[in-house]
């Protein structure tokens, strides 16, 4: 990747930073911090690697991502208008009666939803289903399945992993946003998930340890993901409220809105990083 | 739609057979996708992987991500049927299927078995007598309970051509077939009446397996002087609830007659619609608020008070009711 290319993503990344903290700002409501997560994750698969065409979202021979942690859908829906699929505006009316934008992912009424989600564990289980049928129609379509950390105490989430290996679904690829917090702390003292690389391999995963916010190794694993003759998980290390400063790493900007001063100073710095 | 005679009428089968076999009948037709859960053999879904090995997959004993992937190929455009225990497609994978199934409106087909006490010697923890309860509460599920073989190989064909979640409900216990396949047709949220008359003093209401003794009801009610109309709802949801306010309206008086719980299923259904357009007794026949045990399926049945006599004695009191 060329330097302007990096450039691009990171500036990407920042709209959809910005845009996923207007959804919650404008909402008083929602899920930054893990928002903040996964926007550089989210920057790299819309604008660079999932087969999609925003003028054609039901195209039956797309690429589908599905949001299992579906509460950090902010930063998904900014990705989403980014890309092509609503105007940006309606970021504005993230939770609001009346709009589209509903609290967690509704693939019924949002351009570009794959799958409705958010009761954790579940949105795995279904983009498994996806990848199978890809298989019985031996279409070359991928599915990708972005996961919380804390998600892992599902016991749905290994059911999922005994079936796509079982089944040999190496047209599935999961990510992990390992950012190490959940709602009520740290995820190593909440209830330990960890060591999920090994875990995963254990279950005949492919796993890849990334740098969840540098795209050079993204683009390497989701290479390596294709390559792979059994269904890959990408643990991408993540900081937690990425981008602003205040809320970096910090658990309590798990479900927290940003009032009107702290969304503007979150805006301000993230502004400023712009390459 | 009418169908080419399969079943004889009299013949005993259970209705999870007759699931089986439909889906093999139809799978060449239609793209469906069978899904289990490690109970092919007795889900008898081992019936369709017999002769479409392809698109048979089993999910282990793990229900909960079957049901949600079975929402994925359906998201997909396949037509899933995820098959267990009604136990586990309804009761434990309860969440699956209203999040990831019914909030989206996906067109997955839910073939639970096993439903009802008459599992028998497996006893309560494996009895599921409230699946229709949690069924019906999720917006947009059609939920069907047939009768009888010749009605559940009719209500997969109607399933698999609604496009839209169902939840099919089949028993473990072998009944007699009760429609004539030469003269019947099963409509999708139409109730079936299945005798009256103009002088008709109580409508029994009866679903599944209990419109078999519902008949028989109406038969020594006859010898009591009693008339009854005899309606089977194969359809719990939606309700054809046109059916329901003419049989208040005409006979002034209701039993329902189901294999569930009697509350949440086909009797409360029933009384919601009853009281919202023309108030009359109504009274349940169903597994009362308790849970099954152990035991031969007949007898359970008469253990709970599932049967003719029940239905009889409920008739008298509810015209008495009157």
């Amino acid at each position: 990747m060329t330097q302007q290319e990096l450039a691009k993503l990171h500036n990407l990344a920042t709209d959809i930073r910005i845009g996923a903290l207007t959804c919650v700002h404008s909402a008083s409501s929602g899920h930054p911090g893990g928002s903040l997560s996964i926007a550089d994750l989210l920057a790299y698969l819309y604008f660079r690697e999932l087969r999609i065409d925003p003028k054609n979202p039901r195209d039956p021979d797309r690429d589908r991502l599905v949001l299992s942690k579906g509460h950090t859908c902010p930063a998904l829906y900014a990705a989403l208008a980014y890309r092509g699929y609503f105007d940006p505006k309606l970021l504005n009316t993230f939770r609001h009666v009346d709009s589209i934008l509903q609290g967690h992912p509704d693939m019924k009424h949002i351009p570009g939803v794959d799958m409705s989600a958010g009761s954790l564990g579940q949105g795995v289980s279904a983009a498994c289903g996806m990848a199978l049928a890809a298989k019985i129609d031996h279409k070359d379509y991928r599915v990708y399945a972005i996961m919380g950390d804390g998600e892992q105490e599902e016991g749905e989430v290994w059911e999922a992993a005994m079936f796509a290996a079982h089944h040999k679904l190496n047209n599935l690829c999961v990510i992990v946003d390992f950012n190490g917090l959940q709602i009520d702390g740290k995820i190593t003292e909440v209830l330990n998930p960890t060591p999920l690389d090994e875990k995963y391999r254990a279950f005949g995963f492919n796993v890849i340890s990334i740098n969840g916010h540098d795209f050079q190794e993204m683009e390497r694993a989701f290479a390596a993901a294709k390559e792979s003759d059994k269904p890959t998980m990408i643990l991408a290390k993540c900081v937690k409220g990425k981008g602003v400063s205040f809320m970096e790493d910090r658990y309590e900007w798990h479900g927290t809105a940003p009032n009107d001063e702290q969304y503007t100073a979150a805006v301000r710095e993230l502004n400023d990083a712009r390459m | 739609m009418k169908l080419k005679k399969v079943y004889e009428l009299g013949q005993k089968i259970a209705t999870r057979e007759a699931y089986g076999n439909a889906l093999k009948e139809f799978g060449a037709e239609y793209p469906l996708v069978v899904l289990d859960a490690d109970l092919s053999k007795s889900t008898k879904t081992s019936v369709f992987q017999k002769e479409f090995p392809d698109r048979h997959f089993n999910c282990g004993i793990a229900e909960s991500n079957m049901i949600a992937v079975a929402a994925g190929l359906a998201a997909a455009g396949k037509i899933p049927f995820a098959s267990s225990f009604a136990m586990f497609a309804a009761g434990r994978a309860f969440e699956q299927v209203r999040n990831s199934v019914g909030y989206p409106h996906l067109n997955v087909k839910i073939g639970a078995t096993h439903a009802g006490i008459t599992v028998g010697e497996d006893g309560a923890t494996h009895q599921c007598n409230e699946d229709l309860a949690l069924m019906r509460v999720i917006p947009g599920m059609t939920v069907i309970n047939p009768s009888d073989a010749a009605e559940a190989r009719a209500a997969v064909l109607a399933a698999i051509r609604h496009d839209g979640p169902c939840y099919l409900r089949f028993g473990r216990l072998a009944v007699p077939v009760i429609h004539d396949e030469d003269d019947y047709e099963f409509v999708l949220g139409r109730g079936e009446t299945l005798c009256e008359s103009e002088n008709d003093q109580v409508t029994i209401v009866a679903t599944g397996i209990m419109v078999e003794p519902a008949l028989a009801a109406q038969k020594l009610l006859v010898s009591e002087g009693v008339s009854a109309r005899v309606v089977n709802i194969h359809t719990i949801k939606p309700l054809d609830e046109e059916l329901i306010a003419r049989a208040a309206r005409e006979t002034g008086a209701i039993v329902t007659a189901e294999e569930h719980s009697v509350i949440g299923g086909l009797g409360s259904a029933v009384a919601e619609a009853v009281c919202a357009c023309r108030p009359v007794p109504v009274l349940r026949v169903g597994v009362q608020d308790t849970f099954g045990c152990s035991g031969p399926a007949k007898e359970l049945l008469s253990v709970f008070g599932l049967d003719a006599d029940a239905i009889v004695q409920k008739a008298l009191a509810a015209i008495r009711l009157k």
